[in-house]
């Protein structure tokens, strides 16, 4: 197959590819990659992506890392198929889906991957939740969405009123914020509510908490 | 009509739509936004850029921002003007998107900390945390190392061809190797270095500092 996903399909990042691909409809491959062994930080996983991160992408000869490099290189290529993720016949469009994506990145990636990491790799590695980090990542999470709320007030999606990668990109960790006592962050939120229960019913995002939930040995969040 | 730009031309993130402007022949203004009085907290510039963080830009109607949005924008709207920042293929692009995110994700977190202790913090009378400089070093090292295999084959990030994955790079590299003092994590990596000594004598980086 053309398309393969380097990464187990427990990982946010891998999630966020395979929702794209589900949204395009285009076939693909998934290869496991061991975190227990650490396989990622060593060859030949190394020659995929050098940085020792999943997810690696092939297609044909090309390969990727990255996840939000690679939704838009799919997104792009197949753009004429599935879901318009890129509004890429509007360029005014395209960029505002852009800005939002640039805003999951910057201002809402930072304080909720702290929280992941307190929540589900902290308790692998046997260690302790550090109440200071979660508190003060919560607090920062909270901000952010509170600019969402007032954004998704206005606009049924992030990039206006048609859903896009800008909504897709946040839909793995927010799936694992519900597996924590943080879901409020969300829930308490009308707008923001309505948004996650919209996004996470996608065909693609039901697809992608499969795999989230699959192999629970591996998570031992603190509920 | 001319694109406003709000934001100072010594801060960072407007830097890089700067640079990425004059590369493109683009013409613009910059609306001072004076960051240490708190302008970019008020509710006129919350109302251009909710997160309240600059840069924004005006062009006409159309309100956009974050820095890598709006030069993929300006990239994109004026590809045939200037330079080609973007590659020529759905494939080049994909490798431009790449290194654009791997500055995003993996250079960005640990040199902003740099930066924020070593300048910022100073200037605000904010007490440094030694141990995030150590750790903060420590990890931009590994990235750094990353990039020297990257250059030793590829002439630029995304191939051999100047792009945005580059020009991105440009603002906190100059504060690294400047006001941080920390120069020798570029120049004691040999193809980094020449790739940066590429990079920063760009015209369009020089006109930058001279804003």
């Amino acid at each position: 197959m053309a398309i393969k996903v380097h990464g187990s399909r427990i990982s946010t990042c891998v999630g966020r590819v395979i929702a794209c691909l589900e949204e395009k409809g285009v076939e693909y491959e998934v290869v496991p990659v061991d975190y227990v062994t650490s396989e990622h930080k060593q060859q030949p996983f190394l020659s995929l992506n050098p940085f020792g991160q999943v997810p690696a992408f092939e297609d044909g000869d090309l390969t990727l890392f990255e996840s939000r490099a690679i939704t838009r290189y799919v997104s792009r290529k197949y753009k004429d198929i599935g879901t318009d993720l890129l509004r890429l016949n509007n360029l005014a469009e395209s960029a505002i889906v852009d800005a939002w994506m640039e805003a999951e990145a910057h201002q809402f990636n930072g304080p909720m991957k702290v929280l992941i990491y307190q929540f589900f790799i902290r308790p692998f590695h046997h260690l302790a939740l550090e109440e200071q980090e979660v508190e003060t990542n919560s607090e920062k999470l909270g901000k952010v969405l509170e600019i969402y709320e007032e954004r998704l007030s206005k606009y049924k999606y992030l990039a206006g009123d048609y859903f896009t990668l800008a909504d897709l990109h946040h839909i793995p960790f927010i799936f694992y914020l519900f597996k924590t006592p943080k879901a409020y962050l969300i829930t308490s939120r009308p707008h923001v509510n309505a948004w996650w229960n919209d996004i996470s019913s996608r065909p693609s995002s039901i697809k992608i908490s499969e795999g989230f939930d699959k192999e629970n040995s591996f998570l031992k969040g603190n509920q | 009509m001319v694109v406003k730009v709000h934001g100072s031309p010594y801060a960072s993130a407007p830097r890089r739509v700067l640079a990425c402007l004059i590369e493109k022949d683009i013409e613009f203004e910059i609306v001072p936004v004076d960051l240490f009085k708190g302008e970019h907290k008020n509710p006129e510039f919350l109302n251009l850029q909710p997160f309240g963080v600059v840069p924004v830009v005006q062009d006409g109607d159309y309100t956009l921002y974050e820095s890598r949005a709006i030069i993929r924008y300006y990239a994109e709207k004026y590809k045939s003007q200037g330079n080609d920042l973007l590659g020529k293929t759905v494939e080049e692009r994909g490798l431009v998107e790449q290194w654009l995110e791997v500055e995003g994700q993996n250079y960005h977190p640990p040199i902003y900390n740099l930066v924020a202790q070593l300048v910022f913090f100073p200037k605000m009378g904010i007490p440094v945390d030694q141990k995030i400089i150590e750790e903060s070093e420590e990890k931009l090292g590994k990235v750094l190392d990353v990039y020297e295999e990257r250059l030793s084959k590829s002439k630029y990030l995304a191939g051999d061809f100047f792009s945005l994955a580059d020009l991105t790079h440009l603002p906190f590299t100059h504060y690294l190797v400047t006001d941080v003092g920390k120069e020798f994590m570029i120049r004691d990596r040999k193809h980094v270095s020449a790739w940066w000594d590429d990079i920063a004598n760009r015209p369009s980086w020089k006109k930058v500092l001279q804003l």
